[in-house]
């Protein structure tokens, strides 16, 4: 109408407006605000730090365990800076410098009982290698690596007490001369201080050091003038001494080292973060050759996030399909009546999930409620009674009971807000019962459908329970088998990209539906 | 207008009740009939069965006994949608996902009208209630005045040629309130349709109906053209429904020549028409509109009964002044002035004496 449409104030001064006392508007508004503000923050900090802790954190944590891999470069530094450089195309094994730091390092694990820890990591990749490390743990010992020790020590006996080599390292130009040598009594200094609380100086020198040693002094361009006559006279004797393949000293321990898969494996799986758990959660794998399909047999993920969400969609339909006419029952029903009912809806939330679900296993077994009763009227034979759980059917019958109050709360929630006049309106405007329905009332009650869908799918989704009890191995989800990896198989780093991939999805979907439907058409009453 | 003959009538109640719960009547034994053309207007108080009677003119609630009838034919069986009744919701109900064009648009595709013949009636009935700019709007984005033009519009762009409205000027602030009676009204007129107005507001009633209908109890209590009503109440409840109203209770001492003596509880003797009382130890209310009570000594008729007052409260209103008496014991006596030059202005104390003329008193059911 004319006197409605007021005229534009009109300002016509230019500039930041300003306060009273000459401050601009908008500085004074926020320190007048400040205050509210901060006392807001005091009051949900409590509830914000709860949820940080106990929530976002071990998301976050999970999250970085699906990329994180410092395993292997922690357990094995020496090996993996080479394994960089070994061209695994060149030749089938690496050269012996690799196996020696390899040699070094896994003595040095073993000490600390770190190499199995390695070997179920990299199980995960290569199956056998965890059974490999304990039996190669356990010969590394032994190895007959002594011949350089025997070496020295003929040369001259104080090779063989350690208080000569405390005092060799604190002389900054035989450590330089000496690196691996000196790295490696370091690390040995440091595990006998820290984890067996013992004095280096009064351990014995082990075989390790001694091929350290050896190491370093035949490598090209070593130079030790100006240090120890020991040192010089050993430098001076190595190119005499003789000589130990510590490969074949692999190779004897378990023939499994020959494999070039264990190496290069090993060379793949080195650096500190890796995709190698999201391929895996994608079915494909990370070869020395770059990424790779699974083959056809091996792929499961994918099926299984599949499954996941034609199963969640489906649970999802079925709710909305069920919840709808008994929400609009419940909003247009008496307050008395409707209170009576709704407690009906409520009742399955004052049950235990356990019991619910284990109760459909009761009713849809094949001896079960359910079939008992067709068999009985007749309309199945008792030879091939009706298969309704252990499979998608079970999952989606139960799971759609148990979330079937999620869909109905909002929906209800909403219906209500919708009045009954609007209906009248469309009959008294001449449409018929179904078109007022579906014209007038029904897109008034998506925003209802939409919370409750939103709610049903991202619940669905993540479920474990129910599809683990009633699922079988045709009914599962995701969810059950990244349980599988968190508590099963151990295989943390999968498990969190599995977890991170259905993060992901549902985000995905989440944003898809607020491009579609819009998320401010999302109403929970 | 009030004489309609029952064979050219349009709308028809005969008999009507209505009950929800079995045990007690709504609406007792209704019996209404309008012409064609005619703006009818069901005024009461709430609870007093006046919406029912409009909700089962619309075909949302079934009358429990009786016949209703819509130009000649009984409609009890019809279902709502196919009356083709025109309404207005008292909240506008006008659907919040449609565009304004969409909401009047409606009502013609579910007749299957073509799409050219809707926008043209669309824009017709926009441009009616001078809407015509709004078209693609959603009401949310209309203010209270606009959504009723629009509630309005899409009641009649189906050419209904009953409109039911269910007081629908219930949201809007009083001077918007007046703007619309007026229009509503003057569009009624152009169109020529008939219109059941219900409300519970009495000016409302008065000013845009050709007969408004007092409801109480569910009953008609009155039937009758606005000034009729306020003039000539048949009953005390339509006297003190209507418009302002001073009661004094007495006993009739006898009636002759059309006019009762009445004695009031205080033993005073007043004169006053007899309209629902018959002989003379009757109990009565007598009730006098306050603007028709006189104070100044040289207009009292000669010969009248005269009345002494006590001045309790002046209060200036601008175009009147209103003064509250102690009469007869009774402390709510309302007399009300014209401010005019000559009129005295009484001051809170003063003591008078008032009279009226004998038809402007009106002896009623006690």
């Amino acid at each position: 109408m004319t006197q409605s449409a007021s005229p534009q104030a009109t300002n016509g001064k230019p500039g930041p407006m300003l306060a009273a006392d000459g401050t601009p508007l908008k500085r004074s508004l926020a320190r007048a605000l400040r205050r509210q503000k901060m006392r807001a923050l005091l009051l949900i900090a409590p509830l914000l730090l709860f949820v940080l802790i106990t929530f976002i954190a071990p998301i976050a944590d999970m999250l970085f365990r699906s990329v994180e891999n410092q395993i292997v470069e922690e357990t094995l530094p020496e090996t993996v800076p080479l394994l960089q450089q070994w061209d695994h195309d060149a030749s089938e094994l690496p050269p012996e410098p690799v196996w020696t730091a390899f040699y070094i390092d896994l003595v040095l694990a073993e000490e600390r009982k770190l190499h199995t820890r390695l070997g179920s990591r990299l199980n995960y990749e290569m199956t056998g290698l965890s059974s490999l490390f304990r039996r190669t743990g356990r010969a590394v010992g032994r190895f007959d690596t002594d011949t350089y020790t025997d070496q020295f020590t003929a040369l001259d006996p104080t090779w063989e007490d350690a208080a000569t080599w405390v005092a060799m390292f604190e002389d900054d130009t035989i450590r330089e001369a000496l690196p691996l040598t000196a790295r490696t009594w370091d690390r040995w200094a440091d595990y006998l201080v820290t984890d067996k609380n013992d004095n280096p100086a009064e351990e014995d020198v082990e075989d390790f050091l001694f091929t350290a040693l050896y190491t370093d002094l035949t490598r090209d361009g070593v130079s030790v003038t100006g240090t120890t006559p020991r040192l010089q006279q050993a430098a001076g004797a190595v190119g005499d001494f003789e000589t130990v393949s510590i490969m074949a000293q692999f190779e004897d321990a378990d023939d499994d080292w020959v494999n070039p898969e264990v190496m290069r494996t090993i060379q793949t799986y080195s650096p500190p973060y890796t995709s190698g758990y999201f391929l895996n959660a994608v079915d494909m794998q990370l070869t020395p050759d770059g990424v790779e399909a699974r083959e056809e047999n091996q792929r499961i993920y994918g099926l299984l996030f599949k499954r996941t969400i034609f199963m969640s969609l489906t649970i999802t339909l079925s709710c909305i399909l069920l919840g709808y006419p008994v929400a609009w029952i419940l909003a247009n029903l008496p307050m008395r009546t409707s209170n009576l009912l709704m407690i009906l809806v409520l009742l399955p939330f004052w049950t235990s999930l356990l019991v619910r679900t284990s109760a459909w296993k009761v009713m849809l077994q094949q001896q079960g409620v359910i079939n008992d009763v067709l068999v009985w009227l007749g309309l199945v034979n008792d030879a091939d009674r009706l298969v309704m759980i252990n499979n998608q059917f079970g999952t989606i019958v139960a799971m759609t009971h148990i979330l079937l109050p999620f869909m109905i709360l909002p929906m209800y929630s909403v219906m209500q807000t919708i009045p009954p006049s609007y209906l009248r309106a469309a009959k008294s405007l001449g449409a018929t019962n179904w078109t007022a329905f579906w014209r007038v009332y029904f897109p008034q009650s998506v925003p209802g459908i939409g919370a409750g869908s939103i709610l049903v799918f991202i619940l669905s989704i993540g479920y474990y329970i129910t599809p683990e009890i009633v699922g079988g191995t045709t009914g599962t989800f995701i969810s059950n088998r990244i349980a599988y990896h968190i508590s099963s198989s151990l295989n943390w780093g999968l498990g969190a990209a599995l977890g991170a991939i259905l993060l992901a999805v549902v985000l995905l979907l989440y944003w898809a539906y607020d491009k579609i439907v819009g998320i401010d058409n999302v109403k929970l009453g | 207008m009030a004489e309609t003959q029952s064979e050219d009538a349009f709308v028809e109640f005969e008999r009507v009740q209505k009950s929800y719960d079995g045990e007690n009547l709504v609406v007792k034994d209704l019996n209404l009939s309008m012409p064609r053309g005619e703006f009818l207007t069901m005024l009461g108080p709430s609870g007093s069965g006046k919406t029912t009677c409009l909700m089962m003119l619309a075909g949302f609630e079934t009358a429990t006994h009786g016949d209703i009838r819509l130009g000649g034919t009984s409609i009890n069986n019809i279902p709502p949608h196919k009356r083709g009744i025109g309404m207005v919701f008292q909240n506008y109900a006008l659907f919040p996902h449609m565009t304004v064009a969409e909401n009047l648009s409606f009502p013609l595709e579910v007749r299957k009208m073509g799409k050219s013949e809707r926008e043209q009636k669309v824009k017709r009935a926009l441009d009616m209630v001078q809407m015509g700019a709004f078209g693609g709007r959603r009401p949310a984005q209309l203010s209270g005045g606009q959504q009723q033009r629009i509630a309005l519009a899409r009641a009649l762009v189906f050419e209904a040629e009953l409109v039911l409205m269910d007081e629908p000027l219930g949201a809007l602030d009083k001077q918007l309130r007046e703007h619309m009676q007026f229009e509503i009204k003057r569009i009624a007129d152009n169109l020529g349709i008939t219109v059941v107005y219900v409300t519970h507001d009495q000016t409302e009633a008065l000013t845009m109906s050709d007969r408004v209908a007092v409801f109480d109890d569910g009953r008609i209590q009155q039937l009758a053209p606005p000034d009729q009503l306020y003039e000539a109440p048949e009953n005390s409840f339509v006297a003190q429904f209507i418009g302002e109203n001073n009661t004094l209770e007495g006993t009739v001492k006898e009636i002759r020549n059309g006019r009762a003596l009445v004695q009031l509880d205080g033993g005073e003797m007043i004169d006053a028409k007899p309209v629902n009382v018959s002989k003379a130890g009757e109990r009565t209310r007598v009730s006098i509109r306050p603007e028709r009570v006189e104070y100044n000594k040289d207009r009292l008729q000669e010969g009248a009964h005269t009345l002494k007052a006590e001045v309790l409260e002046f209060i200036y209103m601008g175009d009147i002044f209103r003064t509250r008496l102690r009469v007869a014991g009774n402390e709510d006596f309302i007399i009300k002035t014209r401010n005019a030059p000559d009129v005295e202005r009484l001051q809170p104390g003063n003591q008078i004496e008032i009279g009226w003329l004998p038809e402007d008193c009106r002896a009623l059911d006690a």
